[in-house]
């Protein structure tokens, strides 16, 4: 949809219609970062990319276009970069080229300073891990060596070598554990990080205090090796993270930014924050109503999507209300402002969301919750174990230090460290594969404990953008309907257009809009019309013969019908299917009218449907849910649905999605079935088990290790080899979850719901979604 | 066992080195796009980023 004012005017030519000029060339305008030396770097996240194949496609596609200085795609992150020369090359090229080639793209705001911080955070890391690998090799071969036989003067000389490497490698590789644990511990809590760092730094003094005086154990390589460990646990998790936001970076651009209003007798443009309710304001076909008004004057049809969620345009006449945010199509409309910007509808969406979201933000993750348990009793063991040796040496401070750091140390939660980050990698890896993006590990967490799905029904169960169902058009009139339809960019005309392909084009003259009515022309003299059957009828042969649709008609001929209808998205009924199966309820919430939702639901099978649902009503059921125990997944789409996809306990949504409900979920699929939905809720639940299975085993680990610990019988090398051994089951064990495939292509063709279907009327030859 | 005041040195040494190059590649972005990678090098085509 358009913010730029210019899609409702009459293109002279009508091939003008093949290039929309759209909000998505505004976007990537917006989106583009110009360089110093005037060149203009876009990125485009193009979820098609697959494989190499697709990567020279592009490439060799793009280069020759004029003023491109270069292209590269990025198959991991699935985004491609294109350099123009200047700010004159229309970004538009790009993305119709793009289309063209058969890999449609969306801008990503280069702008977005999130991003360019979470890369700093991973590069640093991958620092990090590197020189905590090195120093882990060289004190490990330097420790073998002791362990194999080296004494006296070599051993202590080994040891002081251990010390020079270990010393700088924590203090630099340590740091965001250090920096986690005084966070933690600055606001009266434990997490993992504080055993871990207070084991590091334990192990790291007694061992140079033991170096220093020629003792004959150093825990060096049990220091190092562990932060080696636990940096590969934690660069995993972040580049997971970072991998799924690339692609969901949005730009979010649904208010206007300003208002034309009209004042004496003149125009005048403000800006939005400006707007004071009583104005009166001009808004333009193809704007977005900046604040909520009062239509004064004038006719047109609104695309209020963005409210109900229902693809359908709405008349509007003098008098009506209508919502901040909702896209003005057809006429030109005077409308008076009721709010300021800051009280509108749209303002109140997003005051909404923020509320919604910080119920969420209590969700704890399974690996804190954990922690809770296990950093204070690695602590009481550690404290006891200190304190039975020193009764039973009768006060021996040394020896009884060394059982207890002995227990810091081999309880040290390496494989606890892993259990959760590792599954969560190779879920979000699977996830990505079949084209989910997750946008956090938490969010396979709740996926696991949902009992309840929600679903939106416009653009997430059924496509959103209407088709021709079934039609009685003749072949005669195919050309002067094809002509007509393709001077306007009215969704149905866009539907109509697709539905009667391409071919010759009628010559028309006096080419109109009627808003709220539909096209018309002169064509070899005679009146043509294509729009509501009504309209339509006056000039046709005979009366109206459809209440729903569009109808066209060459005057004093006779009628043809299109019946428009929704398609379900493809796989939708497995999807469902399966959910049940899995034991799910599953109940249907729409903005949209009775007749339509209950026709959905039922062709779907699901009992509970409720229409015609306000944003507010959707959080309301929500919360119903919630309060009677129930784990709600939410599905949807529309602004409209982005309060509630914060409120539930986990969200999908599809890439279609609009930016704020993009945003707001914790899951976005790219690939249009929806078999996507069991897919991840599988995956989650396996993952759920694996994580259960890996806090098996380290348990099990500690279990046997604890004990000898508390004996004082752990040497340096039994430590080591107990501590990789229980890291190297764990990451073993969550590999488990990376076999299994996806049928992503589940489902044929989208199958259609047909709204109106009057008898003589020939099935739709091409029911494309 | 006075080779050692040779030989650990050489050892650390050889490992700093090993340890500048990884940086050296994190610095220049060259693990930006692993699988990319992969693909890039069966491609005929001689060009670099940046090249018309």
């Amino acid at each position: 949809m358009s913010c730029c004012g210019t899609a409702f005017t009459l293109p002279a030519d009508p091939s003008d219609v093949a290039v929309p000029v759209d909000a998505r060339t505004e976007e990537l305008r917006h989106a583009g970062r110009q360089a110093p030396d005037g060149t203009v770097t876009y990125l485009l996240s193009v979820p098609g990319i697959r494989c190499g194949a697709c990567l020279s496609t592009i490439e060799t596609g793009l280069n020759p276009l004029p003023g491109i200085v270069s292209v590269r795609v990025n198959l991991t992150l699935r985004r491609v970069t294109v350099v123009t020369r200047s700010t004159d090359v229309s970004p538009a090229v790009i993305t119709s080229a793009l289309d063209a080639l058969g890999y449609p793209g969306t801008p990503v705001d280069l702008g977005d300073l999130e991003t360019l911080g979470v890369r700093r955070e991973s590069t640093r890391l991958l620092t990090a891990l590197a020189i905590a690998g090195f120093g882990a090799a060289n004190i490990m071969l330097l420790s073998v060596s002791v362990w194999s036989g080296a004494d006296a003067a070599t051993r202590d000389l080994f040891h002081l070598v251990s010390a020079l490497i270990a010393v700088p490698t924590v203090a630099f590789a340590g740091q965001p554990f250090f920096r986690s644990a005084v966070s933690a511990l600055r606001v009266g809590r434990l997490n993992m990080d504080v055993p871990i760092s207070l084991a590091v730094l334990l192990a790291l003094a007694m061992s140079l205090y033991e170096s220093l005086n020629g003792g004959a154990e150093a825990y060096f390589d049990a220091a190092v090796t562990l932060i080696f460990f636990l940096l590969v646990g934690r660069f995993l998790d972040q580049r997971m993270r970072e991998r799924a936001r690339s692609a969901v970076v949005a730009i979010s651009r649904l208010a206007a930014r300003g208002a034309t209003v009209l004042a004496d007798g003149e125009t005048r443009y403000v800006p939005l924050d400006e707007v004071q309710p009583g104005m009166v304001l001009r808004v333009a076909a193809g704007e977005r109503m900046p604040v909520d008004a009062m239509v004064l004057t004038g006719r047109s049809e609104l695309d209020r999507s963005l409210v109900t969620g229902e693809s359908a345009p709405f008349a509007v006449a003098p008098g009506a209300r209508v919502e901040a945010g909702t896209l003005n199509m057809s006429g030109s409309l005077e409308v008076e402002a009721l709010t300021s910007a800051d009280d509108s509808f749209l303002a109140e969406i997003v005051r909404m969301m923020e509320a919604a979201e910080t119920g969420r933000g209590r969700y704890v993750r399974v690996a804190d919750r954990m922690a809770r348990i296990y950093a204070p009793a690695v602590h009481l063991l550690a404290a006891a174990t200190f304190l039975l040796w020193l009764i039973a040496t009768g006060g021996d401070f040394y020896q009884a230090l060394y059982a207890a750091i002995a227990v810091l140390i081999v309880t040290c939660p390496c494989a606890l460290g892993l259990a959760v980050p590792v599954v969560h990698v190779i879920g979000a890896a699977r996830l990505f594969e079949a084209g989910i993006l997750m946008k956090d590990g938490t969010g396979l967490e709740r996926l696991a404990e949902i009992d309840t799905v929600l679903f939106d029904k416009t653009g997430t169960l059924t496509t959103g953008t209407p088709h021709v169902a079934a039609s009685n058009m003749p072949a005669a009139g195919r050309n002067v309907a094809r002509a007509l339809a393709g001077r306007s960019n009215h969704p149905a005309s866009l539907a109509i257009r697709h539905y009667l392909g391409s071919g010759s084009l009628a010559e028309l003259d006096d080419i109109r809009e009627w808003p709220g009515c539909g096209i018309a022309a002169i064509w070899q003299g005679r009146r043509v019309r294509l729009g509501r059957p009504d309209w339509v009828a006056k000039i046709a042969g005979q009366a109206e013969t459809a209440t729903e649709g569009v109808s066209f008609a060459i005057e004093g001929k006779s009628l043809a019908n299109f019946a428009l209808g929704e398609s379900l998205r493809t796989g939708a009924h497995e999807a469902l299917e399966a959910l049940r199966s899995d034991g799910l309820n599953t109940e249907l919430l729409s903005g949209d009218g009775e007749m339509a939702v209950r026709r959905v639901a039922g062709d779907l099978g699901i009992e509970h449907a409720a229409a015609g649902q306000s944003p507010a009503a959707k959080i309301d059921r929500i919360r119903t849910l919630q309060a009677g125990g129930a784990h709600v997944l939410m599905v949807g789409d529309g602004l409209n649905d982005a309060p509630s996809l914060a409120a539930a306990n986990v969200s999908m949504a599809p890439a279609s999605a609009c930016d704020a409900g993009r945003l707001a979920a914790d899951f976005v699929f790219t690939r249009d079935t929806l078999g996507s939905v069991p897919f991840a809720h599988g995956i989650a639940l396996r993952a759920k088990r694996l994580v259960r299975q890996n806090f098996g085993l380290a348990i099990a680990y500690n279990c046997i290790a604890v004990p000898l610990a508390m004996a004082g019988l752990v040497t340096p090398l039994v430590a080591a080899i107990a501590m990789s051994a229980s890291s190297i089951v764990v990451v073993a064990n969550s590999l488990r979850l990376s076999g299994g495939g996806f049928d992503g292509k589940a489902g044929t063709s989208a199958q259609p719901v047909v709204e109106s279907r009057s008898p003589g009327f020939e099935p739709a030859a091409e029911a494309t979604a | 066992m006075n080779i050692l005041l040779i030989l650990v040195p050489i050892a650390l040494l050889l490992g700093l080195v090993g340890l500048a190059a990884f940086l050296w590649t994190v610095r220049t972005r060259q693990y930006e796009d692993l699988d990319g990678a992969a693909w890039r090098i069966l491609a005929d085509d001689d060009t670099l980023p940046g090249d018309r």
